[in-house]
C-alpha cells in the first residue's frame, strides 16, 4: 500500500487580483498513494477546490512540482496532460456537470466516445456501472428528469467508466439531501475498498471525518495533515 | 474521438436548438438558392441566344455593305460612304464553290394595305434562297416562285400578325394589298416562329428582290445571307469574298462579313462571364449568412462554457473541442446547402412549367461553386468562435465564468 501516485512539490498557484497577487496555494507539498481515502477541509476560498484542480491537471501550479507516477507533469502539452487526465482521473462536481440534452447514459459514456471507442463496447461498460451503482433504469432519463442523487451517481458512473486511478469529488454532496448525500459518499467508500484513491473536498464534518487521511487547508496551506488509517481500521 | 460520434454529438447539439439552427440553416440556403436561382437566368440568357443562333443554321455568312471599323469592337460602324452592294455582286459571290445558297437582301417600309386598312411594314425583297437560309417555314400558300429569283412579280408572302391585322380570320391567299400603292397578290403566310435576332418576322412582309428594287427605286442590298457547302470554310470563303467584292469596287473591300459562329461563341463567351458575375454577387449573401453563423457561434460558445468545461476534466483536448464546433457548423451549412439546393432547383423547375419558352437552366458549375463556396465560408466563419470554445479555461469554464 505504498505506491506514490500523487507527488506535489512546492506547488504555488497565485492569481492577479488588482495590484497584488493573491497567493491560492502557498508551497504545497502533499503525497499520495494508491488506495488511499482523504478528506479536504477548510474555510471557503481556503483553496480546496485549487488544489483538487491542481491535482486533476486542470490547473497548471506556477512554480513547483507534480509527479503522477514518477514523472513530471508540469512541464508536459495541453495535450498530453488532457490524455493523462482521461486514463487516470475521475472528477466528480458538486453540481453534476451533466450535458442536458444526452441521456444518463450517454452523459456516462462522453469519456469513452472521447477514446473512440465504439458504441456496443462503450454500452456494455456504462450498463455494468449503472447496475454497479444502482441506476439502470435511468439510462435514458434525461438529466431534468432525474433526482439529485441520481445525477450524482450518473456523474460517478461518467468518473468511472475510464477505470481511473483517482476519483477527485468537488463537495460531491453539496447539492444533496442529508439521505441520499450519505448514499454518495457510502457508493463512494465502496469504490475506494475496491482500489480506487478518493479525494473529497467538504465542508461536512461528518463527512470529513470518514475519511482515513484528512487534510485541512487555510490560506492555501495545508494547516494539517491527520492520519487515521490505523484508528479507522481498529474501529471497523 | 470517430467521426461517427462527433457527427452525432453535433447533432445533438443541433438538434437541441431547432430554431437557432433552422434560421441559420435558412440563411445559408437562401444563399445557395439565390446563386442557383440567378445563375440560371444567365444561363438561360446564353442558351436563349444560342438556340436562336442555331435556328437560323450555323455554316451562315452575312455580308453587309461598308467596312467594319477594326477599332469598333464587335459592333458593326459603318465607314462614311460605302459604295452600294448590288444584286450583281450578290451574284458573283453566290459562284464562289463553297457557297451553297445566297440570298440577298433589299429592305424599306412600306405602307401595306387593304380594303380600307393599312399599316407600315418592314419589306424585305429577297428571292427564293431566303426561305432555306434564314429557315422561314410557310404555314399557307406557298413561298416565292423560282422566277422571282430573276423577275419582277407582284407577289408577296405576309408574316404571320400582319395577315391577322389586315384580314383577320378571312383568307388571305389570293387576295391583292397594295404596297405604297403598288398591287400585290398574297400567295403565302409564314408560319408562326416568333422573334429571331432581333427581328419579328412575324410582321414582315417578303416580296421579290426587282420588285423591291422598283418599289424603293433603289437596287442597294441590305445584307447578303451565305450559307456555306461544309463546316470550316468560313474564313476561305471570307478571304474568296473580298476578292471579288475589292475586283468589282475599285480596289476596295467596302464590307463587313459576320460569321455565325464567331458571333454566337462571342455571345456566349460574354454571357458565360455575366453569369459568373451574378453568381458572385449572389454569393454575397453567403458571406453574410457565414457573418451570422460566426455571430450565433460565439453566443453559443459563451452558452455552453461549461459543457466545453466539463469535456476539458473528462480529457478532451483543446483540439478536440474545436473539431467539436467545427463539426457542428459543417453539418450546419451542409445541411442549409443541400436545403438550398433543392429549394433552388424546385424554383427553376417550376419557373420553366410557367415560362417555357426561356430556356432557364442552372449551370453545372453553380451547385458546385456554391456550395464549396458555402462550406468554406461557414468553416472559415466558425474557426475563430470554435477556436474560442477550445482556448477555454476548465476551471473557469466549469465555475461558469
Ligand atoms: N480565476 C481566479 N482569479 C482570481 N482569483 C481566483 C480565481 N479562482 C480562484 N480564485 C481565488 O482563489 C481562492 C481559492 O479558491 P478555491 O475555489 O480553491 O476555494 P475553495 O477552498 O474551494 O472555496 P469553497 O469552499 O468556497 O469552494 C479564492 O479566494 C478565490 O477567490
Ligand atoms: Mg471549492
Amino acid at each position: 500500500m505504498t505506491d506514490l501516485i500523487v507527488s506535489l512539490k512546492e506547488v504555488n498557484k497565485t492569481y492577479q487580483v488588482g495590484e497584488q497577487g493573491l497567493c491560492v496555494l502557498n508551497k504545497v507539498s502533499l503525497n499520495i498513494n494508491k488506495g488511499e481515502y482523504i478528506s479536504i477541509m477548510g474555510p471557503s476560498g481556503s483553496g480546496k477546490s485549487t488544489l483538487l484542480n491542481m491535482i486533476g491537471l486542470l490547473d497548471r501550479p506556477d512554480t513547483g512540482q507534480y509527479l503522477l507516477h514518477n514523472s513530471s507533469t508540469t512541464d508536459k502539452t495541453e495535450e498530453y496532460r488532457a490524455e493523462l487526465r482521461k486514463k487516470h482521473i475521475g472528477f466528480i462536481f458538486q453540481n453534476f456537470h451533466l450535458i442536458p440534452r444526452l441521456t444518463a447514459l450517454e452523459n456516462a459514456e462522453l469519456p469513452l466516445v472521447l477514446t473512440g471507442l465504439p458504441r456496443k463496447e462503450r454500452r456494455k461498460i456504462v450498463k455494468t456501472i449503472f447496475s454497479q451503482l444502482g441506476i439502470e433504469n435511468r439510462s435514458d432519463h434525461l438529466p431534468k428528469q432525474l433526482s439529485g442523487g441520481q445525477l450524482q451517481r450518473v456523474a460517478i458512473a461518467r468518473a468511472l467508466v475510464m477505470n481511473p486511478e483517482i476519483l477527485l469529488a468537488d463537495e460531491p454532496t453539496g447539492n444533496l439531501d442529508q439521505a441520499s448525500g450519505k448514499e454518495v459518499i457510502e457508493l463512494l467508500e465502496s469504490l475506494n475498498k475496491q482500489g480506487i484513491t478518493l479525494l473529497i473536498v467538504t465542508h461536512d464534518k461528518a463527512i470529513g471525518q470518514r475519511a482515513h487521511r484528512q487534510l485541512s487547508m487555510i490560506d492555501g496551506k495545508i494547516s494539517q495533515d491527520k492520519d487515521n488509517h490505523q484508528i479507522n481500521r481498529a474501529t471497523q | 474521438m470517430n467521426w461517427l460520434d462527433s457527427s452525432s454529438y453535433s447533432w445533438q447539439a443541433l438538434a437541441r436548438h431547432k430554431v437557432r439552427t433552422l434560421l441559420l440553416l435558412l440563411a445559408v440556403a437562401i444563399g445557395v438558392a439565390s446563386v442557383l436561382i440567378l445563375t440560371s437566368l444567365g444561363e438561360g440568357a446564353k442558351r436563349f441566344i444560342e438556340q436562336e443562333f442555331n435556328a437560323l443554321g450555323n455554316q451562315v455568312l452575312i455580308i453587309l455593305p461598308g467596312k467594319k471599323e477594326t477599332t469598333g469592337g464587335s459592333v458593326p460602324i459603318y465607314g462614311t460612304s460605302p459604295r452600294d452592294l448590288t444584286i450583281e455582286d450578290a451574284n458573283a459571290i453566290a459562284k464562289i464553290s463553297t457557297v451553297k445558297i445566297m440570298a440577298p437582301i433589299i429592305a424599306g417600309t412600306t405602307l401595306v394595305s387593304y380594303q380600307s386598312k393599312s399599316r407600315e411594314v418592314i419589306t424585305l425583297g429577297s428571292t427564293q434562297a431566303i426561305f432555306p437560309v434564314r429557315k422561314l417555314t410557310i404555314g399557307q400558300g406557298k413561298a416565292l416562285p423560282k422566277s422571282s429569283d430573276n423577275f419582277s412579280s407582284p407577289v408577296c408572302v405576309l408574316g404571320a400578325k400582319i395577315k391577322q391585322e389586315l384580314f383577320g380570320n378571312n383568307v388571305a391567299i389570293g387576295e391583292w394589298v397594295r404596297f405604297s400603292g403598288q398591287r400585290f397578290r398574297v400567295i403565302g403566310i409564314l408560319a408562326e416562329r416568333g422573334e429571331s435576332m432581333g427581328l419579328d418576322l412575324r410582321e414582315m412582309a417578303i416580296i421579290p428582290i426587282r420588285s423591291a428594287e422598283s418599289l424603293f427605286n433603289s437596287p442597294s442590298l441590305f445584307r447578303i445571307l451565305l450559307e456555306l457547302n461544309q463546316t470550316g470554310s468560313e474564313i476561305y470563303t471570307e478571304e474568296k469574298i473580298r476578292q471579288i467584292i475589292a475586283k468589282r469596287h475599285d480596289g476596295e473591300d467596302d464590307i463587313s462579313i459576320l460569321s455565325q459562329n464567331a458571333l454566337m461563341s462571342s455571345f456566349s463567351n460574354i454571357l458565360t462571364l455575366v453569369t459568373a458575375s451574378i453568381g458572385a454577387i449572389a454569393a454575397i449573401s453567403l458571406v453574410v449568412a457565414g457573418f451570422l453563423i460566426m455571430n450565433v457561434s460565439y453566443v453559443s460558445v459563451s452558452r455552453r462554457r461549461e459543457e466545453i468545461g466539463l469535456l476539458k476534466a473528462i480529457g478532451a483536448t483543446a483540439k478536440e473541442v474545436r473539431q467539436l464546433f467545427l463539426i457542428e457548423s459543417f453539418m450546419l451549412v451542409s445541411l442549409g446547402v443541400i436545403a438550398g439546393t433543392v429549394f433552388g432547383y424546385g424554383v427553376v423547375t417550376l419557373a420553366s412549367y410557367f415560362w417555357p419558352d426561356f430556356p432557364l437552366a442552372i449551370p453545372w458549375w453553380s451547385p458546385i461553386a456554391s456550395s464549396s463556396v458555402a462550406l468554406a465560408i461557414g468553416l472559415l466563419f466558425s474557426w475563430l468562435p470554435a477556436s474560442y470554445a477550445a482556448r477555454q479555461d476548465p476551471v473557469l469554464a466549469l465555475r461558469g465564468y
